[in-house]
């Protein structure tokens, strides 16, 4: 047996009060391609800070053998010139400059103190060929979908002379053709000599392109599994993941739809003038009381920007149609308008738009609805903890106390936070817009469980969500969006995969 | 020990917080030791304190104005122009001083919301807006005071404002060689500081909230009211608190309660730390901006005010640089330039360490050259210490 590419031995990393890593060991023989499974919270991303020189040697105790020698990288230049990229979910492209200017950035091709912009120009068309990417190598990156943003990140670690190819949720913000595209492409790789380590939380694309998958929980490894050797299931990985049989992770909840429309939305159409086109055209839906509707589609179908087109129009589309609650029209001018009727709306990017980083739990939670707790519009901060108190527990936040920093928190405990914030605002209609993104298995049942307490109670809730299981598993009725239309309105009991699919590709 | 040892825990958790204490003591503990004492005089730091209101009254704004993520550059020359506006109308219109003052401040939220419009409705930079604002301010200033030059003020009233006192008790009720009724005033601040924070503390326990430990708790109630009353009793021993003191103090006590206990406080943060997501959480950002511009030119006329009152004067060249003082005065203070992150009572400490510097190298008769630079490295050492602790508060 020939000796790994990469071997992490005893690697321990802490944080102020918490071990992320402890004792975790990881190798990785050359041309496979290696899982890394693991709640949110698990390591994964610590693990590949280390191994990237994100956290420097002597951060961290335990050993890094890369090629057969100790390495101690002092940061991420390190790493890549002993031939390792990372690619990290947020990409790290600059949207201004061309495809070929972002390929070679920080290791520009140079004649004498100038750039060879020709060479350059040439070697990007090369490295976009490796990648089977078929665009003008001259485009700004920002003319570019995310799946092909991702692709021009590759090139550009290829561009590196890249032994080891680390790649963290690489597909999280793609459909699934580009998906497929780029699982293909990792394969190609492979059979040209990279190793490829991927972080993913869609087990089923794990399962598919796995050889070997090693699996973390709590900051330790639990096992490496052989995918030749028969051993990588989904029940298998789950089991590992959570320590415990998750047997329906779409718990069960008695269907009581109400019969009364509590909001229709009748021919909606929006005009975006900033990409200067219709997003929305003659959309029409309806939900009613303590009914969880989908809305199923491809990313990038305009989805989000029906949501926020119907909570106040903050993005200030040009918008026609109209809004019934509860039978009466309506018409919100901004977000306020659409909260004191009762709408809430949790945001897809939580950091982006959903939290406030730098504020602690207590505040993010009551920030949409301060009035509740203030008294001449002076806040009583008291009752203020308390309020985020009761939410902690009540949605299972794991965090050591509400004045804890939101940005210190993992990513399903942010959700929950954001989730918590917009129930205060006691809302009738509760938007979810990805509701479980990249958060982990456990979290997603424990937000699926609080959905469907919710709906008992009588809200209603759109859920916007890209994973098929997910809407089958959660809703009442689907309604499939596909280039700013509706195309198809299916009732939960005709709803298959197949079905859905066809009408978002429509 | 164990009381020392508890308190140098606390001190580390919060080294941030009291990190500005303890760098205004070791400015002032040095320029003492250098000066023999003439620093911490009763006159000096009443002079010291005087110079700085108008300056921290700007700090205080702009700290606002820095949190939600904008700049205002035409602070100063407004603050120089409603000055000359204020003496023009005194002298030449011959208005009376109550119906001036709140005119000038009027004016004042005007200007503000001026500026705030293009950058709250269209996106404009506020660099960009409040750059044309301290032109057009400049110009304004030599148009009204073209033909006459300076302008004197002999209001006395008015010229209190900047260089009066208050007034103290019929002399049978003084302590003699102290200004009795400052030290009253002092007394009662420190009561109502005490029991304030006693009640405070009661609360928390009643809701079984964590809070400091007894003893750390009189040793913080202590300090504090040991610095009030030297403090106190230094200005006694000159002529008392003055009447900007008097204006800083209030401006900044309404501001610090804005900011941390009322809704809008928690809106402005928010959109401090988020935009995006202070919007979709139902509040508006530009109505925030406007408020927070608005606020800014308010405290622009009140330090057109006070400088005009302390040099009983409008000049052609009055609140060159104030924007620049009030701007380094905010990021000595802690305010970060990322948005969200600052405190009112940091900006004034910014503020008072700032000046303290320009006095304590004037009483030693160190070149302005030399202030200069000197501030300079304050600055960015205040900012690099508040770079580095926050990286490790995290």
């Amino acid at each position: 047996m020939t000796p790994p590419i990469l071997e992490m031995k005893n690697i321990t990393k802490e944080f102020p009060g918490v071990k992320a890593l402890n004792n975790v060991s990881f190798s990785v023989q050359k041309d496979e391609i290696h899982c890394l499974v693991g709640e949110n919270g698990a390591g994964k991303s610590t693990l590949m800070k280390v191994l990237s020189g994100v956290y420097p040697y002597g951060d961290y105790s335990g050993d890094i053998v890369f090629e057969g020698e100790v390495q101690k990288f002092r940061g991420i230049h390190d790493s890549e010139k002993a031939g390792i990229a990372i690619i990290y979910q947020e990409l790290a492209l600059v949207p201004e400059m061309t495809v070929y200017e972002n390929i070679f950035l920080g290791h520009e091709i140079r004649r004498g103190a100038l750039v060879n912009w020709n060479e350059t120009l040439k070697r990007a068309a090369e490295m976009l060929k490796k990648v089977k990417l078929d665009i003008n190598p001259t485009v700004k990156v920002k003319d570019l979908g995310v799946g092909k943003q991702q692709l021009v990140e590759i090139a550009k670690a290829l561009s590196r002379d890249v032994k080891l190819l680390i790649l963290d949720e690489p597909t999280a913000a793609l459909n699934e053709n580009e998906s497929e595209n780029l699982l293909s492409l990792i394969r190609d790789l492979k059979k040209q000599g990279v190793t490829c380590i991927l972080i993913s939380h869609k087990l089923k694309e794990v399962i598919s392109i796995a050889d070997k998958v090693t699996v973390l929980r709590d900051g330790q490894t639990i096992c490496t599994l052989d995918a030749d050797l028969g051993q990588v299931s989904e029940t298998v990985l789950i089991k590992n993941m959570v320590g415990r049989e998750i047997d329906n992770i779409y718990p069960k909840r008695e269907h009581v739809v109400g019969e009364e429309v509590v909001l229709e939305v009748r021919n909606w159409n929006a005009y975006s003038p900033i990409v200067e086109r219709d997003i929305l055209k003659d959309i029409h839906f309806n939900i009613k009381k303590g009914e969880i509707i989908a809305f199923a589609g491809l990313m990038g179908s305009g989805r989000t920007e029906l949501a926020k087109s119907l909570f106040g129009n903050p993005d200030g589309f040009r918008i026609q149609g109209e809004i019934y609650l509860k039978g009466k029209k309506v018409a919100f001018s901004s977000p306020h308008d659409a909260i004191e009727a009762g709408l809430a709306y949790v945001t897809e990017d939580r950091k982006g738009n959903g939290l406030i980083l730098i504020q602690d739990v207590k505040q993010n939670i009551t920030l949409a609805n301060l009035q509740e707790i203030a008294r001449r519009s002076i806040v009583n901060s008291n009752v203020e903890v308390n309020v985020a108190n009761d939410y902690r527990v009540s949605l299972n936040i794991k965090t050591p106390s509400v004045e804890q920093r939101v940005s210190n928190l993992s990513g399903g405990n942010q959700q929950k936070v954001s989730l918590g914030k917009w129930l205060f605002v006691k809302p009738d209609i509760l938007i979810l817009d990805e509701p479980t993104r990249g958060i982990d298995v456990g979290a997603k049942f424990e937000i699926y469980t609080i959905m469907n307490r919710l709906v008992e109670q009588g809200m209603s809730i759109i859920m916007i969500s890209s994973e098929l299981p997910e809407v089958l598993g959660m809703s009442d009725r689907i309604y499939i969006v596909s280039s700013g239309r509706i195309t198809g309105e299916l009732p939960i009991g005709e709803a298959t995969q197949e079905k859905i699919m066809s009408l978002a590709t429509n | 020990m164990g009381l020392f040892k508890n308190a140098s825990t606390v001190l580390r958790a919060n080294i941030r917080e009291y990190g500005m204490y303890i760098a205004l003591f070791v400015i002032m503990a040095i320029f003492t030791i250098l000066t023999d004492g003439v620093f911490m005089s009763s006159r000096n730091i009443s002079n010291l304190l005087n110079q700085t209101g108008y300056i921290a009254v700007l700090a205080v704004g702009m700290t606002l104005v820095i949190v939600i993520r904008h700049i205002d550059l035409s602070v100063g020359f407004l603050a120089g122009f409603l000055g000359a506006i204020a003496a023009i109308a005194m002298v030449f219109w011959k208005l009376p001083v109550i119906v001036v003052i709140p005119l000038v401040l009027a004016l004042g939220v005007v200007a503000g919301l001026i500026t705030a419009l293009p950058v709250a409705k269209m996106g404009i930079p506020s660099f960009v807006a409040s750059l044309a604002g301290w032109l057009i301010y400049r110009g304004a200033i030599l148009l009204v005071t073209e033909s006459t030059g300076t302008i004197v003020v002999p209001n006395q009233t008015f010229n209190d404002i900047g260089n009066g006192f208050i007034p103290d008790l019929p002399v049978a009720m003084r302590i003699p060689g102290l200004h009795t009724l400052t030290l009253i005033v002092g007394l009662l601040a420190i009561i109502f500081y005490i029991v304030n924070e006693i009640r405070s503390r009661r609360t928390k326990q009643a809701y079984n909230f964590e809070v400091l430990s007894m003893d750390m708790f009189i040793l913080k109630l202590v300090i504090i009211s040991a610095l009030v009353g030297y403090l106190t009793w230094v200005l006694a021993g000159y002529q008392g608190l003055s009447w900007t003191l008097v204006i800083v103090l209030v401006v900044v006590a309404v501001y610090h309660f804005i900011t941390t206990q009322t809704v809008l406080g928690r809106h402005i943060y928010a959109v401090g730390g988020n935009p995006e997501a202070a919007e979709l959480s139902g509040i508006s950002v530009p109505r925030i901006i406007l408020i927070t511009f608005g606020s800014m030119g308010f405290l622009s006329a009140l330090s057109g005010i006070l400088f005009t009152a302390r040099l009983q004067s409008a000049t052609m060249t009055a609140g060159s640089l104030f924007e620049l003082d009030a701007i380094a005065a905010a990021y000595v203070g802690g305010v970060s330039a990322a948005g969200g992150v600052g405190k009112v009572v940091g900006s004034l400490l910014g503020a008072v360490v700032m000046l303290s510097l320009t006095s304590g190298m004037n009483l030693m008769n160190i070149g302005i050259a030399y202030q200069y630079v000197v501030r300079g490295l304050v600055l960015a050492l205040a900012v690099i210490f508040d770079v580095a602790t926050r990286r490790k508060s995290k």
